[in-house]
């Protein structure tokens, strides 16, 4: 089964942000010079005298964000998730993540797929550092249906967010009938030999390869983690004991984003043999898309692979 | 409606003396705790007290009045200069000023928002404090509230990067609602060596921070730091809405009240004896408690 080609997150965050403006005139959008990329030029459009331009300076763009936050705004700041995350990341932990703040961080061209523009911009270590920090939520919607209504619920939601958004266009995974819920997991395929947990865009590559799998005689259970802080910690044990094994699988390093989490959650409360798949211990290169994802190990193909080798591995 | 709460406005000689009241809460207090800076707060509390009880508009019995003047101290290293003005604003108890840096004190280290009644803004890290009253003041302007957002920053202070990106921002939107105050001490932790190692050259000399922040759009206005009445009167001249952000370049003396500190780098963050601290108490006309 193939999925339909859907818009890029980072047009469904600024379609959402921008309808969401009509209903809530706290909403203001913070933009520190990437808008016409991050999808933040929609809210600008529907919303000019609720966006303000920050300029190329991005610690003070996270921190007048906690000061807009502190006399009751709702900021959505938007850069892309390298200057969010890595440069800002003291005006993030002292002005927002430590006081818990109302301001939302959306990290756009998250991962390992950001148009051509290698090691500086690819940020793939991003979900580690932001949910090391305390207070922050995190969040990886999967698809353009997904976004909105995370998007939506972090309007809802009352602290200090990092969602993560992704550049390309992106298959549709969800119905219309999907119901996005912070800090739940939604199971995506049941199966019953190797329950696969994964987040953001990469499910649906997931999903695909589970897919794929089916066809070689194997049973693919695939959870969606879209929040990875705070984690479905039932969830995830109860996925887990479906089938005893576990895999992980996302675009960003294997040491401390969704495998981090759930090697810790289960080390903890049910011990289960693990594979975890994501980058290595690495940072990346230009280069199109599809030659990254063969080159770094996480395309289609190499995901069924290697979750196939792992069950196989298991069954000797 | 008044923010004020006192029944009588201190005068200017009265303002002296709570300075000097504050100057001896600051230096026991850090003798109490063992720990903690004196330089830097005995040049900012002459300011704190003018500003507190004359300038801010704000209410001590209800500390997250939402059309209160903002004050940010984003120097957060002077944080007990600042509780000692809360403190004697009545904020919270004087006598809890001895708490401060102790175990599970709502006096903490570094100014913590989510702790202190008064304290507007976390801050610590150096420059943070100001770009996060640059975000207050935008948002006040977007909302058409009329109260005003206080900064001071460090002469030091203006070391850091996040202070030029937020002075840059600030003429851009108009925000004549926002005034920085520059504690011009002329001396940071350590700093650059002079002649000799034992002397430390200012972080800015001569009208470079005058310079400066004209450069960037702002309305520069200097002031003696430690004149009552010049404070007072800067505050009045800083207070006009012609779509320009204000500077105020306060020339201040580090460890300003007591002579063996006053111009000496190493008091940034030094413990007093207990003979220093009885010479600091009779210099201040205090007795050590």
């Amino acid at each position: 089964m193939t999925l339909t080609m859907g818009k890029p997150l980072r047009f469904a965050f600024g379609e959402a942000i921008a309808e969401l403006g009509h209903h809530n005139d706290r909403i203001v959008v913070m933009d520190g010079d990437l808008g016409s990329s991050t999808g933040a030029d929609i809210f600008e459009k529907a919303h000019p005298d609720r966006f303000f331009q920050m300029g190329i300076a991005e610690q003070n763009l996270f921190g007048a964000a906690a000061g807009m936050a502190s006399v009751g705004l709702i900021p959505f700041v938007s850069t892309f998730a390298c200057f969010a995350v890595a440069r800002a990341l003291d005006s993030v932990r002292v002005l927002i993540a430590q006081p818990e703040m109302n301001v939302k961080i959306t990290g756009g061209y998250a991962g390992l797929l950001a148009g051509m523009t290698g090691k500086t911009h690819l940020m793939f270590d991003d979900v580690a550092i932001m949910r090391a920090l305390g207070h922050m939520v995190v969040v990886a919607p999967a698809d353009e249906i997904e976004t909105r209504q995370a998007v939506a619920a972090l309007v809802d939601y009352e602290g200090p967010a990092y969602i993560r958004l992704t550049r390309p266009a992106t298959p549709i995974l969800f119905g219309d009938d999907y119901q996005f819920q912070l800090g739940k997991v939604t199971t995506v395929r049941k199966g019953s030999d190797v329950t696969v947990f994964s987040t953001g865009v990469h499910t649906t590559r997931v999903f695909e390869a589970a897919e794929q799998l089916a066809g070689e005689g194997i049973d693919v259970h695939l959870v969606h983690v879209p929040t990875i802080k705070p984690l479905d910690v039932e969830g995830i044990i109860a996925a887990a004991e479906k089938t005893g094994l576990v895999v992980t699988a996302e675009e960003h390093t294997i040491i401390g984003g969704l495998g981090g989490a759930v090697s810790e959650t289960l080390g903890e409360h049910r011990p289960t043999l693990m594979k975890r798949l994501g980058l290595a211990d690495t940072f990346g290169e230009s280069g199109p898309d599809d030659a990254l994802l063969e080159k770094y190990g996480i395309s289609v193909s190499q995901t069924a692979d290697d979750i196939k080798a792992f069950v196989d591995s298991q069954a000797r | 409606m008044s923010g004020s709460t006192l029944a009588t406005t201190p005068d200017v000689d009265e303002l002296r003396d709570l300075a000097r009241q504050g100057r001896a809460h600051i230096i026991r207090s850090i003798a109490t705790a063992h720990g903690g800076h004196l330089g830097g707060p005995l040049s900012a509390i002459d300011m704190l007290v003018a500003l507190y009880f004359r300038v801010l508009k704000v209410r001590p019995e209800e500390p997250d009045w939402p059309d209160r003047d903002r004050f940010i101290l984003s120097k957060g290293h002077s944080s007990i200069a600042l509780y000692t003005a809360l403190a004697l604003r009545g904020y919270f108890p004087v006598d809890e000023l001895t708490t401060f840096d102790a175990i599970d004190s709502r006096l903490q280290g570094h100014p913590d928002m989510t702790s202190t009644p008064g304290v507007d803004m976390s801050s610590g890290s150096l420059g943070l404090g100001f770009s996060g009253g640059l975000g207050i003041a935008l948002g006040a302007k977007h909302l058409g509230k009329d109260f005003k957002t206080y900064v001071m920053l460090g002469d030091g202070e203006c070391n850091e990067g996040i202070v030029w990106e937020a002075a840059h921002v600030a003429p851009r939107y108009q925000l004549d609602n926002l005034v920085a105050i520059i504690d011009h001490n002329k001396l940071q932790q350590f700093g650059w060596h002079g002649e000799s190692l034992a002397e430390r050259l200012p972080p800015y000399t001569g009208t470079e921070l005058v310079d400066r922040w004209s450069a960037f759009g702002w309305e520069v206005l200097e002031m003696d730091g430690h004149d009552m009445e010049s404070i007072l009167e800067t505050m009045a001249k800083s207070d006009k809405t012609n779509g320009q952000p204000k500077a105020i370049i306060a020339h201040t003396v580090k460890g300003k009240g007591v002579s063996y500190m006053e111009n000496d780098f190493t008091w940034h963050s030094r413990v007093p004896t207990d003979d220093e601290l009885a010479t600091a108490m009779r210099e201040l006309g205090e007795e050590s408690r």
